[in-house]
């Protein structure tokens, strides 16, 4: 069989990084050529997932079968919205870390393990988001386990080596849990593809033995995520590893353990389950909440950062409680604006340390006026992380929460707002002490000038601009989040892998551009109407006819016809009276409605139809 | 058989539990192992043992005659032990290392990078702790 396009697409993500891995192994000690094997490596890989993405928004979910072997015995490559949307966020982290690790002395002295173990990292990554069957998951896991026990040792202090034998004993027994739940889920359905696993579970004849297998496949993904009570091992290594390995940990490692949960509590036990929500309520409010609390006692940049990772990875599983659409939607959007943003906060941190010459917030200070750029590029990432508009951030959680509000889940939305406030404690702390306070007496302090400058801050702009750019152009990222809900949620898509009618329209609240659109036009219709008032006033002869026009509605949304009554009403020289109980008549009287056409025409074409953009 | 699979592999996981809680690296590392082990057993018996006949397909036969043992835990198994034989043998010279470094294995006492008072829980404490190299 001559491979289609879609075979190569889903192949590349996995095939660039292990030809840089291969590559930049057979060249160690050659630093200058390993550079340019990770640098065109991250490139090539950013266009393939790219392309991966363009193709699966166009044709809906793609598979294919490695050696072509058919399902469900080959190895299956399946890429939805939503691991599409991953591999490409992980091409991103991958270019970007490669950039900052030149400029970190740690890295430097060990560049010769550092590209090949970055490239298997990423490897073992992209692999775990495009595997369609559940051994392969376990395989890709393994992949990145291994890198990552390389490169948080990179470097080889004392503490790191003290960090690494927890991280791999906890995350080994993890891996090793999830092989035993993919045992028995063979047992169980005699199958290993994920999709056919799907079909199978529920005609399974002993639930029981069910319920056990998705109980092991939670906790041990569960681990991997570092959500509460399995989290210990992330904040006893993180803070010790280099900071370019500590950020694309931050960044990726923790969600792929969120997407394998997501993966498998969307897809193979969605339903029948019915101690699932309660258990996912709870390890969402106590991840948030611990996070939260451990990174408010901390004093160590690194350690708060460590932190927020697990209080973060709460919201990603209140969306999986909630699971409504809505809720996985909004999941799948706070993991694409958590990577970016942990991932630069653990950049910045870097540059942090290289100009103030420590961690540790004590002994920082005074950056703010010796680097405002420093300052700029730290307070985005960290308001992101709090969750303020108009960042990336604040949609994320703004989606994520709405949905436990929608779905009466009141005290887990509440707790998830909590949360928020006590992130923006954390950033606000390390702004005051590592940016405005005055600089203790006997601070390392260092310029930051020239190349150094630009390899240490270059890369936390990009990212810095990516969150501002989800924030501030939400609509097409929340309408592809909305759409990988869908799709997550209708399990037949990714079952029968064939393209899906695009969703029906929604309302989208956060699209700013519109709503400053809106508000434009709806200036200039109450300058215009005043003058027109004014003008009928002061003129000599009384020519108005007024009257009580229906004006019938395109709006459907109760907000929406709000929206529009008000608008009417504020404009001078038309009243909104009444809307008909279906909402599909809204009664307006006019001060001059002697061609009832010409304002229902004006009303429809000035007022509603930019409304419609906003809350159809 | 499978009956007895079972008992063996929750045998084998009874074992890694109490090795694992162990207050010693080395012991924690074989408890991984056995932990390794359980799994790899537990795929076997999930694939069901109908036979012990190598898994050939015949000349001109289109599937397995019956009789022959199932093909694919044995493949899973294979691929786990090899990657659970590369990660020990990490986790051994990991433990080697920090015992040169260190000079022990217990991992009560093992708190570098968590000290017992946690000095990043105090501000002052937490810059002198950096200074130290």
């Amino acid at each position: 069989m001559i491979a289609s396009r879609a075979d190569w697409l889903l192949a590349l993500p996995v095939l660039v990084p292990l030809i840089a891995c291969a590559l930049s192994a057979a060249l160690r000690g050659r630093a200058r050529a390993q550079r340019l094997v990770t640098g065109s490596a991250a490139a090539a890989m950013l266009l393939a997932a790219g392309a991966l993405v363009a193709e699966v928004v166009r044709r809906g979910v793609i598979a294919t079968q490695m050696g072509d072997w058919a399902a469900p015995f080959g190895i299956t490559l399946v890429a939805d919205l939503f691991s599409s949307a991953m591999v490409a966020i992980t091409a991103l982290i991958y270019a970007v870390t490669a950039v900052q690790a030149h400029a970190d002395p740690g890295v430097r002295a060990e560049e010769g393990l550092w590209h090949p173990l970055l490239a298997a990292l990423v490897l073992g990554v992209a692999g775990a988001f495009l595997a369609g069957d559940l051994f392969n998951l376990y395989v890709w896991f393994e992949v990145m386990l291994i890198a990552s026990f390389g490169l948080l040792v990179l470097g080889g202090g004392r503490a790191q080596l003290d960090a690494a034998v927890k991280y791999a004993v906890l995350n080994l027994v993890a891996t090793t849990v999830f092989l035993i739940a993919v045992g028995l889920a063979y047992g169980l359905t005699g199958t290993l593809n994920l999709a056919d696993m799907a079909r199978r579970m529920p005609e399974v004849p002993n639930q029981g033995a069910a319920a056990a297998v998705a109980f092991l496949l939670l906790a041990a993904f569960g681990a991997k995520a570092a959500v509460f009570p399995l989290f210990f091992w992330l904040p006893a290594s993180y803070h010790t590893a280099a900071a370019p390995v500590a950020a694309i940990f931050a960044g990726l490692l923790t969600k792929v353990g969120v997407y394998a949960m997501i993966r498998a509590v969307t897809l193979v036990f969605p339903a029948g389950q019915d101690w699932m929500a309660p258990l996912l309520w709870a390890v969402a409010a106590g991840t948030m909440v611990v996070g939260v609390l451990g990174a408010a006692a901390h004093w160590d940049l690194r350690r708060i950062l460590s932190f927020h990772i697990i209080s973060q990875i709460g919201y990603m599983i209140v969306g999986l409680a909630v699971a409504t659409p809505f809720a996985v939607a909004g999941a799948v959007f706070y993991i694409i604006h958590h990577i970016i943003v942990k991932a630069n906060l653990f950049l910045v941190a870097g540059a942090i340390r290289r100009a103030g010459g420590s961690f540790s917030l004590a002994a920082l200070g005074g950056l703010w006026r010796r680097d405002p750029w420093l300052g700029i590029l730290f307070a985005i990432p960290a308001l992101s992380l709090a969750g303020l508009p108009p960042l990336s951030g604040f949609w994320a959680k703004f989606m994520v929460v709405k949905s436990g509000f929608d779905a009466g889940w009141y005290v887990l939305a509440a707790v998830a707002l909590g949360t928020g406030i006590l992130t923006l404690y954390s950033m606000l702390k390390i702004w005051i002490e590592a940016f405005w306070k005055e600089p203790p007496a006997g601070a390392a302090v260092v310029a930051l000038a020239g190349r150094e400058r630009w390899l240490l801050l270059g890369p936390v702009a990009v990212l810095a601009l990516v969150t501002l750019g989800i924030g501030l152009w939400a609509e097409p990222f929340a309408a592809y989040a909305l759409a990988a809900g869908e799709q997550l949620t209708n399990r037949e898509a990714y079952n029968r892998r064939r393209a899906r009618s695009p969703p029906v329209s929604r309302p989208r609240p956060w699209n700013l551009l519109a709503w400053l659109w809106l508000a434009a036009l709806f200036l200039r219709e109450l300058l215009l109407s005043a003058a027109a008032v004014m003008r009928a006033t002061l003129s000599p002869r009384l020519e108005l006819r007024p009257g009580i026009v229906a004006v019938p509605l395109r709006l459907r949304s109760a907000a929406g016809v709000t929206l529009l009554a008000h608008m009417v009403t504020l404009t001078p020289g038309t009243t909104a009276l009444h809307v008909s109980r279906d909402r599909k008549v809204m009664y307006v009287h006019a001060m001059d409605a002697a061609d009832p056409d010409a304002v229902r025409a004006s009303i429809a074409e000035r007022l509603e139809a930019p409304a419609m953009r906003v809350l159809p | 058989m499978e009956t007895l699979l079972a008992l063996l592999f929750g045998l084998l996981l009874a074992a890694a539990c109490y090795m694992l809680l162990a207050r010693s690296l080395p012991r924690v590392i074989l408890g991984l192992m056995l932990l390794g082990n359980a799994a790899n057993l537990s795929i076997i018996a999930a694939g069901r043992v109908a036979g012990t006949a190598p898994p050939l397909v015949e000349r001109g036969a289109q599937a397995l005659a019956a009789g022959a043992s199932n093909p694919l835990p044995q493949a899973l198994v294979l691929t786990a032990i090899v990657i659970s034989f590369a990660l020990t043998a990490f986790v051994m010279v990991l433990a080697w290392a920090t015992w040169r470094a260190e000079g022990t294995l217990d991992p009560e006492t093992l708190r570098r990078a968590e000290p017992p008072a946690l000095p990043s829980t105090d501000k002052e404490a937490a810059a002198e702790a950096e200074a130290r190299p």
